[in-house]
């Protein structure tokens, strides 16, 4: 067996460890295994690379890599849980970013060498170094969106379409001349900063609230370049691993846009979620009369209830209320209560967001419902308790056709015996739009921030 | 279109599949682990970066090519890390709690 059979056969190894660690995700109980077990396949794949490029450049590709790892591995350390979705919108951008250098430096290379590359590999050099660039520049604005450093509003420029038709229409004309003339890095380079600008210019536009779908996307976005890096490197390893990660944003991505009722040409064309909750004009206009309550009465309700679903929204993870949540389950557990989470796939900023901030909160997972299995039992439960969520309990997506959420799917919370919503106002939710829920009968509102009404439940229980 | 294109586009093909078929069983609990998984997954580009570097005498390749590095780097150790630490919390208390319940 040559060298070169020996190193690709590593590398199919390792991508079948990369696989079953995937694979381990299917269950928390295998998931922290199938994470390592990815992880030592990868560092396998790094060992056998470095075996393979030999000593030249040693100590560029040495300090690199102890200078990436270290950042890497302090900031894995240090981000908090609500900023898992900036850190994420973060690595998507340098894993976009790196694609395109190495796209870059080998269309250099080519040229410099006056090589021409044959039209297989122009193409994926191509779509890497594009690609790539629109996902580096979308994820950074994401990143400042999330991390709140550019507005969450969206921003657009006059006759955004267009500036963005012409600005794709640009950067495929230059794409497609390296085909037809000489292959210049140059024109490389101008459709590469052209990416980058396209990238700033459409995640300006998609609003805070959108940022599920749009991390998703951008997820998607960095596999497929990685996966094109591959092709010009002819490594497979690099194929396989990029097209999971393009085949793991897109699912997400047609998830999120499914669970927000949105499909992703309107979300990235659309411009319309807005980043701030407190948007638009107010509810209560739908006819009702809304029933402010106290905490001592909510703190009853729940204490004697048999069972109590409870719906956190970002509100919940924005107050950092989700320990005192978990606080206030515990009593009333103690009383005998059944206590579940209803969680809606769009709660948070990100797939799962709710999910990882309640169980850092030492809530077992076997309480996290997903909106499938707990739409039914509401019927049977004595309270919903919603905190900090809005548009995913809004009755109206079910049953007003004329709503802009109409059909988007949302939790049952209106079918239990009572219901409790706990906000700071009766400002809208991120799609703007008055909740019918609020002035059902069976519903008590209960005005302040998360944290402290939180808490002051948890005294209300204790003293009963 | 050479033949070894058309295998690439085999293997990405297939590769495809089975990551629709593995991703589309992580229960939506574990979707952010997930996406930060994929984050240090997709840092395999530091193999790409690695071996550009490693078999180039330009300066621009060597100051690009290194800061690819880097960021495969980070993705890598930052992604890999990151999931261990979320999925850490998913492990803990079910056993503990189901005994009272």
């Amino acid at each position: 067996m040559d060298r070169r059979n020996a190193f690709d056969l590593a590398y199919l190894a390792c991508s079948a460890g990369i696989i079953f660690g995937l694979k381990q995700l299917a269950s928390p109980r295998t998931a922290v295994r199938g994470n390592q077990i990815a992880a030592a396949a990868m560092a396998i794949i790094i060992a056998v690379t470095l075996w393979d490029s030999g000593s030249h450049n040693l100590v560029w590709i040495i300090a690199g890599m102890v200078i990436g790892g270290a950042i890497g591995a302090y900031s894995a350390r240090a981000v908090k849980m609500t900023a898992m979705p900036q850190m994420v919108a973060l690595f998507n951008g340098v894993g976009g970013g790196a694609a395109a250098l190495i796209a870059f430096s080998e269309y250099h290379t080519a040229t410099s060498a006056g090589l021409t590359l044959p039209n297989n590999q122009v193409v994926s050099t191509l779509f890497s170094a594009i690609v790539g660039c629109i996902s580096f520049a979308g994820s950074m604005i994401a990143f400042g969106k999330l991390q709140e450093l550019v507005t969450g509003s969206p921003v657009t420029l006059p006759g955004q379409k267009i500036v963005n038709a012409v600005l794709f229409l640009v950067i495929l004309a230059l794409a497609v001349s390296q085909f037809v003339s000489t292959q210049r890095e140059g024109v490389l380079a101008i459709a590469m900063v052209l990416a980058l600008i396209l990238g700033v210019i459409m995640v300006m536009a998609i609003g805070g609230a959108d940022m599920p779908v749009v991390i998703s996307l951008l997820n998607s976005f960095t596999g497929l370049s990685a996966a094109a890096t591959g092709f010009v490197l002819h490594n497979n390893a690099l194929i396989i691993a990029g097209t999971l990660v393009g085949a793991s944003g897109t699912l997400l991505t047609q998830m999120m846009g499914r669970a927000m009722n949105r499909s992703i040409t309107n979300v990235v064309f659309g411009a319309f979620g807005t980043g701030s909750g407190d948007a638009g004009a107010a509810a209560g206009g739908a006819g009702g009369q809304v029933r402010a309550t106290s905490p001592d009465d909510v703190a009853v309700m729940l204490a004697y209830a048999r069972r109590v679903v409870i719906v956190p929204g970002y509100g919940l993870a924005v107050a950092q209320a989700q320990h005192n949540v978990r606080e206030l389950a515990d009593q009333l557990e103690r009383r005998g209560v059944d206590v579940r989470y209803a969680i809606h796939p769009v709660a948070g900023r990100m797939p799962g967001h709710m999910n990882v901030l309640l169980a850092e909160a030492d809530v077992p997972y076997t309480q996290l419902y997903e909106m499938d299995d707990i739409n039914d039992e509401f019927g049977r439960t004595d309270v919903s308790l919603v905190i900090g969520a809005n548009d995913v309990v809004n009755p109206a997506a079910k049953n007003t056709p004329g709503s802009p959420i109409y059909g988007m799917p949302v939790l049952n919370v209106d079918q239990a015996k009572q219901v409790v919503v706990m906000k700071r106002s009766m400002a809208t939710g991120f799609a703007g739009i008055d909740n019918p829920l609020f002035v059902e009968p069976q519903t008590v509102m209960y005005f302040g921030d998360a944290k402290d009404s939180v808490l002051k439940l948890v005294a209300g229980v204790k003293t009963l | 279109m050479t033949h070894e294109l058309v295998l690439q586009i085999t293997v990405l093909v297939l590769a495809a599949f089975v990551g629709f078929e593995v991703i589309s069983k992580v229960p939506t609990t574990l979707h952010t682990p997930l996406m930060s998984g994929t984050n240090a997954i997709h840092g395999i580009v530091i193999v790409g970066a690695i071996l550009v570097v490693g078999s180039t005498n330009s300066l621009l390749v060597e100051v690009l090519g290194t800061i690819a590095i880097i960021f495969g780097a980070i993705n890598v150790a930052g992604g890999f890390l990151v999931t261990d630490r979320m999925l850490n919390m998913f492990k803990q208390r079910p056993t503990s709690r189901d005994d009272d319940g």
